[in-house]
């Protein structure tokens, strides 16, 4: 029998994510881009804290664990001296819009050539569901109180790609969903496409995930993609912000 | 003629698989694996036609896919 789908040797067993989590997902999609394009010895990923590290066991290549949010100051240096690897973050919305959101727009701003991916689940998933800076308007966490955040008390959801897609030195920028699997292909792509330009162009390029975090967004994970499409979609919109003339 | 395997160890019941499938073959288990988990199983094998969504959805890579050639 022809294999359609096999399991990737850089995906090493059994993982510590909640069932039906977007990074296990995330992860199998960097796993398949990196072993199709002959990458996975040269890449090496600057890990956030947050639910992230529990990628730390489950994939089979190089990883560096920064400090809270300063995955994108760590990968300046790693490509600094290491000029031929493929080098990306892989960071939360804590991480990568809160918490890092000066490394995050400074790295764009002087356009180092490395690629941030950044897990867009709208929450603090690991220290047990407090708001993040993405948390959607009405969406009840630990600390938004009983009725949701409330624009008056703490503000908008906070649209990363759209801001780095303003900067001139960002060469790829885009938003991508994980929930169906039309969409997933979608990520794939752009993925693919900003770890080439990184690779083939010296761009910086930002690719922003929306993954789900049923647990917290207290859904059973079946209907987690419905919740998606439902409420998170119509305040992110997904799509290609910047792109190199003509591609 | 296709066929699914999955891993019942690294299923976690999330049903993501259940609900991708075009024609609705899989369902989550009655009978636990090691974990206590319900791990996703295929009613009707004959009808799959190896489209591969269920193992693409899947956030575990518990699902492999193959086919006749």
């Amino acid at each position: 029998m022809k294999a359609v789908y096999e399991r990737n040797p850089l995906l090493m067993g059994s993982n510590k994510f909640c069932p039906g989590c977007g990074h296990p997902l995330l992860n199998k999609i960097i796993a398949d881009v990196l072993a199709e394009n002959n990458w996975a010895g040269d890449a090496i990923t600057a890990l956030c804290i947050g639910c992230a590290l529990n990628m730390t066991p489950y994939v089979d290549w190089d990883l560096v664990q920064c400090p809270h949010g300063r995955a994108a100051a760590v990968a300046t240096g790693i490509k600094h001296v290491q000029k031929s690897k493929l080098v990306f973050t892989y960071q939360g919305d804590g991480d990568a819009a809160g918490i890092g959101l000066t490394e995050t727009f400074h790295a764009a701003s002087r356009g180092e050539p490395f690629t941030q991916i950044m897990v867009n689940n709208q929450i603090y998933g690991m220290t047990g569901g407090q708001s993040s800076c993405t948390t959607l308007i009405g969406q009840k966490t630990t600390t938004s109180g009983p009725s949701g955040r409330d624009p008056a008390h703490t503000g908008y959801p906070t649209k990363l790609a759209e801001v780095i897609a303003m900067v001139d030195a960002a060469g790829y920028v885009a938003r991508v969903s994980i929930h169906t699997p039309k969409h997933i292909r979608q990520a794939k792509k752009a993925i693919e496409k900003a770890f080439r330009l990184q690779m083939e162009e010296n761009k910086y390029t930002f690719v922003e995930v929306l993954a789900m975090c049923p647990t917290n967004f207290h859904v059973e994970p079946w209907d987690a993609p419905a919740y998606t499409e439902e409420k998170v979609l119509p305040v992110f919109p997904l799509g290609e912000f910047k792109t190199p003339e003509g591609r | 003629m296709a066929k699914i395997l999955i891993d019942t160890e690294i299923c976690k019941s999330c049903g993501l698989c259940v609900n991708v499938c075009p024609l609705k073959l899989l369902r989550l288990s009655e009978t636990r694996n090691s974990k206590g988990g319900r791990s996703a199983e295929q009613t009707d094998a004959g009808k799959c036609t190896g489209c591969a969504l269920c193992a693409a959805m899947c956030p575990d890579s518990a699902i492999q896919v193959y086919k006749e050639a």
